[in-house]
């Protein structure tokens, strides 16, 4: 009996967070985000409604077979009703799971766009990088002795490919508005993560893998880059940020960056 | 000490098992006090661990390695051995009529090799360098190059794999030993579908374990190999640690992951299916009825075991394996959803048209269902790629799989002691005393695990040991602060189950010989 007021109580409270304007997505910055918000809230919907009958019910039949020294009346079992409840769940969990195939195959199965911004992201214990292929549009070669965080080569460009010379090395990613980017994401030590709330992307950084991730930020501003895959004891300290920027700003940006080049 | 009985063995592994929740729990306290509390410096701390927490100021490295001993104490000590060895053993003999399980001798060296394996995995805090830091999960590089990549990385995960791999032939052992009990020593004339359904979960959860431990241990081996003998099965080439050019390659990480998760997922239904056993026992002895679609139930479990090994990849999705495995990985793992959701129903069902006696027992198993309705329902949500991009590595994933996997097999654990404890004890948990810590423990587990999922919309990350770091995690300093309280208020309402536990084994009211009115033969035998 207080069992099930207790149920039917948490169940409401439950719900009741779900109203709660404080801790929720942050805001949506590209129209993957959008497109993932939107099929979010689709899911939201079925699950609550899930949620609330099956927690409803549960409630009720405590409350209404509590022993009143009535007589015991209900069947052992209905062919007719586990074939109703196996179809109804399989048709609605597996049509949610066809649903929300759209944003996944957003996010990885639509081919590289040929005027990508094409920005290398490096990951280690416990800072990123960021390499940009300068005005040559192409990325110089790689050389793991040439390694040298503290020289500011911590790519190791190769100092003799000369399509590495105007190799532009950031510990912050900016990238223009409106504009596709499409990041390499590499990791010199242990799995890393790259993930941005607004975009609502995550991406593992795996070691010997290069993984790439395509996305369009349609909003400026700054937003934060935390690390979300364990990486070792400075793993939340692993920061950084994306700045999107209008064209011109990162125009302004991109030629100031240039001429500091210092040519490995 | 040594016995080969499988009721003294049965009862030595959930005495391992709750010094072990108890132990696991106690670290979790420490874990939300730290995240909550970054900066105190705490003298008990530097008294536990001096290395870890010099003058008392808790390291990083020592946050990563309570929640890696957390995680692996709570589910290979708690929920692999409580439900399926402890109750399994004592009760699956008595249940089919069995004098004992089939291999006696085999049984009494599968407890020990477990009682083995925790007190390697618990030496690992007293190594230098202290415990791992790579999580239960253990992924290489971070797990395979040994200190270089943090402390607690070297001797620490040596041991740790060490221990997971003696748990697992100690699983082997256990899951042979009850596959062979079922299929060989039932009771003449009892079929298959004749066995009460918690022995259909200890038989389901023992082919489980076989097909899943079978392929942790080589993981295990091999990751062992990786790190001592120079091998490089998950190490890829180039790799630059802390400045230092690592000579390795050819290694695969995402193949550990693969291993790891192979066992890692049906490992869930290994902690949760013994339980939905217990629980439709409970539900059916004390509503009057007969368990409702008994058939249906017992094909459900199969159906979760057998689509159990197909849905690993669920855990990987953004890991970067192929984006269409992904695909394939996401509509089986809805479909694993389907034969959970048969149970409730059932459950439901079973309920229905009863005449309800509210036992303590009762009590727990109703706050099971609600619980497995309120955990399950998110994997909706995590079983779709598209979404578990956000969601992945959250505190929405701790909040899910706190509740399927880790409370609700623990309210199945207690509505299993409080049923069976008559049987085991001769007398009865004080009733209540049981109601009492119920329904504080209930409210208790809402408390702390719902607001959980809502740091995950906020983006939260886990594994963090504090979160000053970033500028959006200043929102959750609140939600966290609440749920660190509801985890002390939790944590002290479990004294009133210990205390009840340990005086009812003296002076609980003496129970006669079948005090439920229960049908299956522990009660009716002998």
């Amino acid at each position: 009996m207080a069992i099930a007021i207790l149920i039917a109580a948490l169940a409401g409270a439950t719900l009741a967070l779900f109203f709660q304007p404080r801790w929720w997505f942050p805001e949506a910055i590209s129209a993957h985000a959008r497109a993932y918000d939107a099929h979010f809230l689709v899911t939201l919907c079925v699950i609550g409604c899930i949620f609330v009958f099956a927690q409803g019910l549960l409630a009720w039949v405590i409350f209404r077979y509590r022993d009143r020294g009535q007589a015991v009346t209900g069947s052992d079992g209905s062919s007719a009703l586990e074939i109703a409840w196996t179809s109804a769940t399989a048709v609605i969990f597996l049509g949610l799971a066809l649903a929300g195939q759209g944003i996944w195959a957003g996010v990885h199965l639509e081919g590289s766009d040929p005027r990508a911004l094409k920005v290398e992201v490096l990951a280690k214990q416990f800072a990123w990088s960021y390499r940009y292929a300068g005005a040559d549009g192409a990325f110089g070669r790689v050389d793991i002795k040439q390694i040298d965080d503290a020289g500011g080569n911590s790519f190791g460009i190769d100092a003799k490919d000369p399509r590495g010379k105007d190799d532009l090395t950031a510990a912050v990613l900016r990238v223009p508005v409106g504009r596709p980017v499409e990041l390499q994401l590499k990791s010199r030590d242990v799995i890393h993560n790259f993930f941005v709330r607004e975009l609502r992307l995550k991406q593992d950084v795996v070691p010997g893998m290069t993984i790439p991730l395509r996305f369009t930020a349609t909003k400026v501003g700054t937003y934060e880059v935390p690390c979300s895959e364990l990486c070792g004891l400075g793993h939340h300290q692993m920061r950084s940020s994306l700045v999107v920027m209008t064209e011109d700003d990162y125009a302004a940006w991109l030629a100031e960056a240039q001429q500091k080049v210092v040519l490995p | 000490m040594f016995s080969t009985d499988h009721k003294v063995i049965g009862k030595q592994y959930i005495g391992l098992a709750l010094f072990s929740v108890f132990l696991g729990m106690l670290l979790s306290l420490v874990m939300r006090f730290h995240l909550v509390h970054p900066d105190t410096k705490v003298r008990l701390f530097q008294m536990l661990w001096p290395e870890g927490a010099p003058g008392g100021q808790m390291t990083p490295e020592l946050y990563l390695s309570l929640m890696t001993m957390h995680g692996t104490i709570m589910v290979f000590f708690v929920l692999t051995t409580a439900p399926q060895s402890g109750f399994g053993n004592y009760f699956l003999p008595l249940q089919i009529g069995a004098h004992d399980m089939a291999f006696p001798v085999l049984n009494m060296l599968s407890f020990w090799t477990t009682a083995l394996s925790l007190v390697t995995l618990l030496l690992a805090f007293l190594v230098e360098g202290g415990a791992p830091l790579s999580g239960w999960t253990a992924y290489p590089p971070l797990s395979g190059l040994g200190k270089i990549t943090g402390p607690g990385q070297g001797l620490g995960q040596d041991l740790w794999i060490l221990s997971i791999a003696m748990f697992c032939v100690a699983s082997l052992m256990g899951a042979i030993n009850i596959i062979v009990t079922v299929i060989e020593l039932r009771a003449p004339g009892m079929g298959y579908f004749d066995m009460p359904l918690t022995c259909w979960g200890w038989f389901v959860t023992a082919l489980i374990s076989l097909f899943a431990f079978a392929v942790l241990l080589p993981g295990g081996v091999l990751l062992l190999l990786d790190r001592v003998a120079g091998t490089s099965f998950f190490i890829p080439g180039g790799l630059i640690v802390n400045d230092q050019v690592q000579g390795r390659s050819g290694g695969s990480p995402l193949l550990f992951q693969h291993l790891f998760w192979f066992f890692g997922h049906p490992e869930v239904y290994i902690a949760i299916l013994p339980g939905m056993g217990v629980i439709s026992t409970v539900l059916s002895v004390f509503s009057g009825k007969k368990v409702f679609g008994y058939k249906a139930m017992a094909v459900a479990m199969l159906a979760i075991g057998g689509l159990g090994f197909v849905v690993w990849g669920h855990h990987m999705f953004i890991s970067g394996m192929s984006p269409y495995s992904s695909i394939a990985f996401s509509v089986l793992t809805m479909a694993v959803g389907v034969p959970s959701a048969v149970k409730t129903f059932n459950w439901l069902a079973t309920l229905w048209g009863g005449r309800l006696r509210f036992t303590a027992a009762m009590h727990y198993a109703l706050g099971f269902v609600s619980l497995f309705i309120t955990g399950g329902i998110t994997g909706l949500v995590l079983g779709q790629p598209g979404l578990d991009i956000y969601f992945h590595d959250t505190y929405f994933v701790v909040a899910h799989f706190h509740l399927i996997m880790g409370v609700a097999a623990v309210f199945a654990i207690w509505a299993a002691l409080h049923y069976w404890f008559p049987k085991m004890y001769g007398r009865f948990l004080n009733e209540r005393l049981g109601k009492i810590h119920f329904f504080l423990t209930f409210v208790g587990v809402y408390a702390v695990f719902v607001p959980l999922h809502f740091a995950g919309f906020v983006g939260n990350p886990r594994r963090y040991p504090d979160f000053k770091e970033y500028e959006f995690l200043k929102s959750v300093t609140g939600l966290h602060m609440g749920v660190t309280h509801a985890a002390y208020f939790l944590a002290a309402v479990q004294l009133i189950f210990l205390f009840n536990y340990f005086w009812s084994q003296r002076r609980g009211a003496v129970a006669p010989g079948n005090p439920w009115g229960a049908t299956t033969r522990e009660w009716t035998d002998d």
